[in-house]
This record gives structure tokens, C-alpha cells and sequence, in this order.
């Protein structure tokens, strides 16, 4: 016989917290309702409704975890922890005694409300705005509601819930012309209601225009401007990695040792940030019930800070963050919520006119796959503009960017005066580079 | 099982094609960072997905509650109802009755946590005693099992069981504060003693990331490029693959004049081939996610475009038949045309012969992984050495070679006769679905003009 999910998760606790000498259980139930569109019209609804409990365990001084969606029978699932535990990590800390919420906004009644219709009238509205500027735009929309519930209470007493909302739209175009493709999108989570629908689609109109023409660069290192999008696809994650704890307690982060001291170009300040109202990386407590807050880990050039959960901090014997961050199937890890950098003094036009000859870089391919531990990334310029003479004269293609990000960071042109959100995690200026290596195809 | 699905399925009536899919599964997986354990931890699963097709229009509703399941499809189909404007072309397949097991070896459930434990003990004390340069390891070890119940308003009933495993040792070594990074990634469909015995593989990794440490970043440019099986795979996938998808192409009447069967892509000596029909890899199966039994599809054959990769929605918009393509990653997402075993076949040019007349090139070895976006795609090499007047020079690093579909299958030079699959973990992502397990194969090949990205 099936329980509700309280009810579970309150059987599991009681059981756990008699055979272990700390245990915590972690619940998310969520109901997503996508909406696609897909070759100019749309393809698909979805309603997705799951739920999942997580119990993590501390018994004979090691850490279990074991996870289900199955909600029939509590025992097994303190036993599949308890028998995870015996291998586990040795574990020295204690999870919190209450928990105390930080006071990001996270959940928006608007969001909740919005219906199927409503999000198919938005999709369509930006699909007709881009083919009535040009018929020949093959167009994709997704559209994606989330309303989710998390839960966290331990055996030391914490208890602590909260309900968020998430909104998410993407928007992309196709364009064909013999054997050239050219592919623009973009696209933006929210825990509100406030993605400017048609600014996006102007937004992507613009950069179709500006490939109208194509253009080549040379073998060799030049000024590139990265976008707000080109910037986080080169740069972010291996920034990610080399702040993480974790990264940094193995020793494997290239400025883990470089806590006070300056790492970076002094134009470089960079936070993260859980604090932000409606940002999708925010929430009031991080997932394993510690308050959120905002950590500055760059500023003007010194490396200020590293993130950490319990566990992390614990073995580098200092305090959590409040960046843990989990799925069901997995322990707390350190993770970033939202990271942004103090915007510069320059315009992007202010940039432009600064270069002679120049690459603008803004949707980057397969730069993931490398040493992203090192920070040298490579990459294809899927979307990106040669400069010439201050002037955007065309787009390039068969064009590779290859650099390392704590070196190119070490050298900054200039950083935009204006901060853009890029996905669900970023807020980012144009980054002004004055040379990266770039290789494009001879002939 | 299969009267409570033909009772739900009843709820659907007046669509044009329902189907219900539940899956019970159960995994566990154990890491390492450092020298230390990072986690244990098993997961139990249960949960489902009805998809309805009305007038060409889709609806999707998956769950974890089970008494849900007649209200699940009274919901796809009013979803369906909403989206469908016009008429349902859904290529034809027989209906299926069948149940099947797969062939196990070692199967990864018989086998304790302790003796799993003991096995990836050993490979990281490998690591930790190849030099004094390591400067700390990461492992991470995970096997699926998953049975899965299918069942269409056709009349198809299947019940399909999977085992899946992915390994993944990386070894990470510093000098000052340079880092570097090799690492061995095996996977398997049901058998466990191929994640045995890796300890030389696993030491080879640990050795290569020592060595990295002395390679000169590669320099920017444009090569001739001998590419080996592991990272020749990869190429295949990226470079060609995803564009044999049809969904991509279907409804994009630009590219699917582009894409016409006929039309030359590369050399008479390149086939190319993707099939889940072949046995015993990681993308191997008997049925995909809406009952179409699995096929062996040739993509091209001499260098010329015949085939491509179906659900019975593509193949019906396009008047050719399913392949047997379509593939969910698990019952939270709706099938999408996938790949499942892609390979290049083996041709008949020895090793040594490739070498022989390049003056300057690069030799990539082994992947990273690789990204496309249709028309171009990247491929990035774990390994990698210039070829200086025909022999194999110094070691370099940061190889990330980008390609374009239009030119670089007709770029290839040379198939060499020393085919092998991949066998790799990790896995392919497309739609927010990954890492799906999928192999890929290929002797080395050699291709002229390649752009490698560098300083």
C-alpha cells in the first residue's frame, strides 16, 4: 500500500534515526508542463509529475545515501542507506539543527497561474513576430513551467520547506542557404514571470541580420570581444571547478592556493550568489538546510573565496557556504547558484571601435570536452562576427577559439557597463580579450 | 501487468495512437575523489509515461504514482487534442507480443558493494603508485538495471530488460600550478568482468597524465589528421550521426533537399552503418521505445547517402520505413530519434601507409567528446602527437578538431583496416536526454584539412 510522500518521508526519518547517528531526508514533487513548438508550429504538450525521497545516513561515523520514487516500503530504504553507509565516507560534521531561511523571493503566484494557453499564445506571438520579418526562418519555442516543492528535515531537528516556481524560454531559428546553416537561440530561466518574450526574438532577429554577409579571420591571436553567451560557454565552467572545494581540498584547482592573493586581471570581481530575488539559482536554504548567501570569489583581481557544503567543509576544516546543492541519487555537493561579475565602464560599441582586426564571439561549440580541471578550453565559433576597422563585417565559420581562462583572465580589456542573464545561472558583461588564439580553415 | 495496461489504454480511445510505458529500476553507483571514498548509494525507481497522438499532434504525461495511470491517458490525449491540426502520418508497424531477457554475463546485481568496492580500491592504488606527480584521482562507477513494460493501443505488449554500466577513472597530475588529466572510460550491457582487469589501461592513463604535464599546448592551424579508432567513433557520431537523425530533417524542407538518398558525402571506400540489431554493446536492443524491433541501417555506403534513422513518426513524414531508432532515456521523457551503434566499417590501409607521406600532421588519439550543430561539428582528442616527415614526433595537448559535414567526409584520404568498437561509458545527450548508452566504431581513418583549435 502506498503512502503519501509525508507520510514516508516521516516513517523514514523515525526509522533511520533509530539505527544511525545522524539522518537526514531530502523530498522534491514537481509538476512541469512543457510546451514545444517545433518547425514553425506547435508539436507537443507534456505534463511531467514526479516525486522522490533521498535519505542520507551517518551510522557506524560513514555517510549512505539510497534514493526512490517507489513509496511503499520505508524499511527498504533505510536499509539500502544503512548498507551503502558501511562503505561509505568517513564523516566528522553535523548536519544543522534548524535551519533559518535567507530571504530570496522564490516562488511566483504569476508563474503558478499561468496557463497552457497562455504559454502557447506567447510561443506563437514569437514565432509570427520573427517569420513576418523573414518567411524563410525555420522556428523552435519551448516553453517550460516548473512548480516544485522541497523538502529537508533531519534527525538533529531541522525541518524546513519551501515552494518554488520556475519559468524557462528558449527560442531559436534555422536558416538554410545551399549547403550553409545558420543556427541563432537563445534562452533564459526565471523563478518569475519577467522574460521579455519579444525582446528575444528581436534579440535573435538582430544576429540573423548580422550574418547576412560571411566573412574570414586569420590563423593567429586577436582582440575577441566575448558575449555575455560566448563568455559563459568558454569560460564559466572551468571557473566553476576551480572555486568548487572540493576541486580545490584535491589539489587539483589552479587557484586553490591562491586564497588573498591576486590570481586575475584587477577589472575582474566576480560573485556568487543565492541571494538574488527570482533568479533560478536562488533558494532560501541550500539542500542540506544551510541559509544562503552571497560569496565574493574574485574581487578586483584576489581570489576572495571557495564554496562549500557541510561535508567539504568538514574535510578543509572550514564553514559551509550554503552551496550544496543535490539530485535525489546524489550526496550534497559544492555548487554554484548564481554567479555574476561586476559589470566594467566600456560599451560593447566602445570595444568594437577599439579593434582593427577582431573576432565577436558568441555561441561556442564543444569547448566542454578538454582539460576544463586546467581551464584551457577550444572550441568551434558556432556564431561569431570577424571586426574590422571597429566594424562587425560579417560572420565567420570553420573558425576554432582556443585559449586558458585563468590566464586570459589575467588580462582584461575592458568589461561591459551592462550585465545580461545567460541561461538560468549567469549574469554576464561582453569581456573584452586583447588576444586569444584563433585558427580558421586555410584556402 | 499487461491487463492493467490494455484496461488503461481503453481511456484512450478516439486517438490515433496511445502507448504506456513503466519502468521499475534500480542502480548503484560509488566514487572516488582522491584517495578516499566519496559516495555510496543505491536508488530504486518506479515510475511511468503515457504518449497520445491526435491529428498529428502530441501529447506527453509521465508520473511516479502508478494509480494515476487511466487519468495519465485521459490527460495525454486532451493534451494531444489541443496541439493536433492536421493529419496523423505515423509510419506502420507490426504489433508485438514478446518478453525479453537479456544475455548476461557478470551480472553487476550478483555482485556485492564490498567486491565492487575492492575492484575500483585497486584501480585508484594503480594510480596513486605510478609517480609521485599525481596529484589526485577521481573515479566513478555506476550500473542500471531496468525493466521496462511497453504497451500500445495497437496491441503490443513487451516487457524489455536492460543492464547497463559506465566506468570512468580519471587521473589528474600537477606540476606548479599546471594540472593535467587522463582518464579511461569503459562501459557495458550486462556484463561486468569488462570493467575487470583495466589495472595496465588504468596505470596507462595515470602515466599519460604525467606526460602531459611536459606536452606543448598544440598550435592553431590547419592539418592532415590520422585519427585513431576511439576518437575516429566519435568523429562518425558527431560529424555524421546526428545528422542521419531524422527528426532533424523531416520537417526542414531546405535540409531534407540537402539530405537526398543518392547524394555523395565521401570517397568510395566509407561506410558507414548504426544499428541497435547489432548484439552485445552498450546500444544494443531488441525493441526501441515504441516496439519497432531493432535493424542494422547502412547511413552510407561508397561515399553515398542511403539510409537514415526512424521513429514511426519521421519515417511516416518522410514515406520510408522505421528503423527502430526511437529511444527514451528513461520513462520521465517522450522517444526521440537516437543512435545506437555507429560505426565506420573497416577498410583496407595499414597503419604505417597513412604515416608514411605526411610531412606535418597530428596524430589524435582517444576522446573527450564531441558536440555538432548539423553543419559543423568538433571532436576533441584526450590525446595527441605531431607527425613530423612521416613518423610520430612529440606529444601535444588541447586538440580540439572542428569539421564540416560538406567537406570533411569527402576529406577522408585513407580507412584503415583495424576496425574496433569503442566500449566507452559515458553516453550521448541530445534533448535534454543523457548520457544515453550508445557505441560507436571505426578503424583509424585519415582526413586532410582539418581545423584544430590552439594558441
Amino acid at each position: 500500500m502506498s503512502l503519501t510522500l509525508q507520510e514516508f518521508e516521516e516513517r523514514v526519518l523515525e526509522l533511520a534515526r533509530r539505527r544511525a547517528e545522524q539522518a537526514e531526508v531530502f523530498s522534491v514533487e514537481t509538476v512541469e508542463t512543457p510546451v514545444a513548438f517545433e518547425a514553425n508550429r506547435l508539436k507537443q504538450l507534456r505534463t511531467h509529475r514526479s516525486r522522490g525521497v533521498a535519505l542520507r545516513v551517518i551510522a557506524g561515523g560513514r555517510i549512505g545515501l539510497a534514493s526512490t520514487t517507489l513509496l511503499e516500503n520505508p524499511e527498504d530504504l533505510v536499509r539500502d542507506a544503512l548498507a551503502a553507509a558501511q562503505f561509505g565516507a568517513q564523516a566528522g560534521f553535523e548536519l544543522p539543527s534548524t535551519i533559518e531561511a535567507s530571504p530570496p523571493a522564490v516562488f511566483d503566484p504569476a508563474v503558478e497561474a499561468l496557463s497552457v494557453d497562455e504559454m502557447v499564445e506567447i510561443g506563437q506571438r514569437m514565432i509570427d513576430r520573427a517569420r513576418a520579418e523573414n518567411a524563410a526562418l525555420l522556428c523552435e519555442a519551448h516553453l517550460d513551467k516548473v512548480v516544485s516543492t522541497v523538502r529537508l528535515h533531519n534527525s538533529r531537528g531541522a525541518a524546513g520547506s519551501y515552494c518554488g516556481t520556475s519559468f524557462s524560454l528558449s527560442f531559436g531559428v534555422n536558416l538554410i542557404r545551399g549547403t550553409d546553416m545558420l543556427d541563432v537561440w537563445e534562452w533564459q530561466t526565471s523563478r518569475r514571470l519577467d522574460i521579455p518574450s519579444d525582446a528575444m526574438v528581436e534579440t535573435v532577429l538582430h544576429k540573423v541580420r548580422l550574418a547576412e554577409r560571411t566573412a574570414k579571420v586569420p590563423t593567429a591571436q586577436l582582440p575577441v570581444i566575448l558575449s555575455p553567451k560566448g563568455a559563459g560557454s568558454t569560460l564559466i565552467e572551468s571557473l566553476a571547478s576551480g572555486f568548487n572545494g572540493k576541486i580545490v581540498l584535491q589539489g587539483a584547482s589552479p587557484v586553490g592556493d591562491k586564497l588573498g592573493k591576486k590570481a586575475f586581471s584587477e577589472k575582474l570581481t566576480l560573485y556568487d550568489d543565492g541571494l538574488l530575488d527570482y533568479a533560478a539559482g536562488s533558494a532560501p536554504f541550500d539542500d542540506e538546510g544551510v541559509p544562503t548567501r552571497r560569496t565574493a570569489l574574485v574581487t578586483e583581481g584576489v581570489v576572495t573565496a571557495f564554496i562549500y557544503d557541510l561535508f567539504t567543509a568538514y574535510l578543509a576544516g572550514t564553514q559551509s557556504t550554503g552551496n550544496a546543492e543535490r539530485s535525489l541519487s546524489s550526496l550534497p555537493s559544492p555548487s554554484l547558484h548564481t554567479v555574476w561579475m561586476a559589470p566594467g565602464d566600456a560599451s560593447l560599441e566602445d570595444m568594437l571601435a577599439d579593434i582593427q582586426e577582431g573576432l565577436l564571439v558568441d555561441q561556442v561549440m564543444g569547448a566542454w570536452a578538454g582539460n576544463i580541471l586546467a581551464g584551457e578550453f577550444s572550441g568551434n565559433v558556432h556564431l561569431g562576427y570577424r571586426i574590422e576597422k571597429g566594424q562587425i563585417v560579417g560572420r565567420v565559420k570553420d573558425t576554432m577559439i582556443a585559449g586558458n581562462v585563468f590566464q586570459a583572465l589575467g588580462n582584461i580589456a575592458a568589461i561591459g557597463r551592462e550585465l545580461y542573464p545567460v541561461g538560468g545561472g549567469l549574469r554576464l558583461p561582453y569581456i573584452y580579450l586583447p588576444a586569444l588564439g584563433v585558427a580558421s580553415k586555410d584556402v | 501487468m499487461r491487463d492493467q495496461l490494455a484496461d488503461a489504454l481503453k481511456a484512450g480511445a478516439g486517438a490515433d495512437y496511445v502507448e504506456i510505458r513503466l519502468q521499475r529500476s534500480e542502480s548503484t553507483h560509488l566514487s572516488y575523489r582522491g584517495r578516499e571514498i566519496e559516495q555510496v548509494g543505491r536508488t530504486t525507481g518506479l515510475g511511468g509515461a503515457v504518449r497520445a497522438l491526435v491529428k498529428g499532434g502530441w501529447g506527453f504525461v509521465s508520473f511516479n504514482d502508478l494509480a494515476d495511470l487511466r487519468a495519465s491517458v485521459e490527460l495525454a490525449v486532451h493534451q494531444a487534442r489541443l496541439v493536433g491540426r492536421e493529419e496523423t502520418r505515423f509510419a506502420p508497424a507490426e504489433p508485438v507480443v514478446d518478453i525479453v531477457r537479456p544475455a548476461l554475463g557478470k551480472d553487476p546485481r550478483q555482485i556485492s558493494l564490498a567486491d565492487k568496492k575492492r575492484l575500483l580500491d585497486e584501480y585508484n592504488e594503480v594510480i596513486w603508485r605510478t609517480s609521485d606527480k599525481i596529484q589526485t584521482s577521481i573515479i566513478r562507477y555506476h550500473d542500471l538495471s531496468r525493466r521496462t513494460y511497453f504497451a500500445n493501443s495497437e496491441g503490443s505488449y513487451i516487457e524489455q530488460e536492460m543492464v547497463d554500466m559506465s566506468l570512468v577513472v580519471v587521473a589528474v597530475a600537477r606540476d606548479g600550478s599546471d594540472v593535467q588529466q587522463a582518464f579511461l572510460s569503459r562501459g557495458s550491457a550486462g556484463d561486468f568482468s569488462a570493467l575487470e582487469n583495466l589495472h595496465s589501461e588504468v596505470e596507462d592513463a595515470a602515466r599519460r597524465a604525467v606526460r602531459l604535464l611536459s606536452a606543448k599546448p598544440v598550435k592553431g592551424g590547419t592539418y592532415t589528421v590520422i585519427i585513431d579508432p576511439r576518437l575516429a567513433g566519435v568523429f562518425i557520431h558527431e560529424a555524421f550521426g546526428h545528422l542521419s537523425e531524422a527528426d532533424h530533417v523531416y520537417e526542414n524542407e531546405r535540409l531534407r533537399e540537402l539530405m537526398q538518398l543518392g547524394r555523395r558525402f565521401g570517397p568510395p571506400e566509407l561506410n558507414v552503418f548504426d544499428g541497435a540489431a547489432v548484439p552485445g554493446l552498450r546500444g544494443s536492443y531488441r525493441y526501441d521505445d515504441e516496439g519497432v524491433p531493432a535493424h542494422k541501417t547502412y547511413l552510407i555506403r561508397e561515399g553515398v547517402l542511403v539510409g537514415r534513422l526512424h521513429s514511426r513518426e519521421t519515417a511516416g513524414k518522410m514515406g520510408e520505413a522505421p528503423t527502430g531508432n526511437a529511444r527514451a532515456i528513461n520513462y520521465q521523457f517522450p522517444p526521440l530519434v537516437r543512435m545506437t551503434n555507429t560505426a565506420i566499417e573497416n577498410g583496407t590501409v595499414p597503419f604505417e601507409d597513412m604515416l608514411a607521406d605526411i610531412q606535418l600532421g597530428i596524430y589524435a588519439k582517444d576522446a573527450y567528446g564531441g558536440e555538432t550543430t548539423m553543419e559543423m561539428f568538433t571532436f576533441s582528442a584526450a590525446q595527441a602527437f605531431m607527425i613530423r616527415n612521416g613518423q610520430i614526433a612529440e606529444e601535444v595537448r588541447g586538440v580540439n578538431l572542428t569539421g564540416n559535414v560538406f567537406e570533411t567526409l569527402a576529406n577522408i584520404e585513407a580507412i584503415g583496416n583495424d576496425f574496433r568498437w569503442n566500449h566507452s561509458g559515458g553516453g550521448c545527450g541530445k534533448g535534454g536526454q543523457s548520457p544515453l548508452p550508445v557505441d560507436e566504431g571505426s578503424p583509424h581513418i585519415r582526413v586532410r584539412n582539418v581545423v584544430v583549435g590552439g594558441e
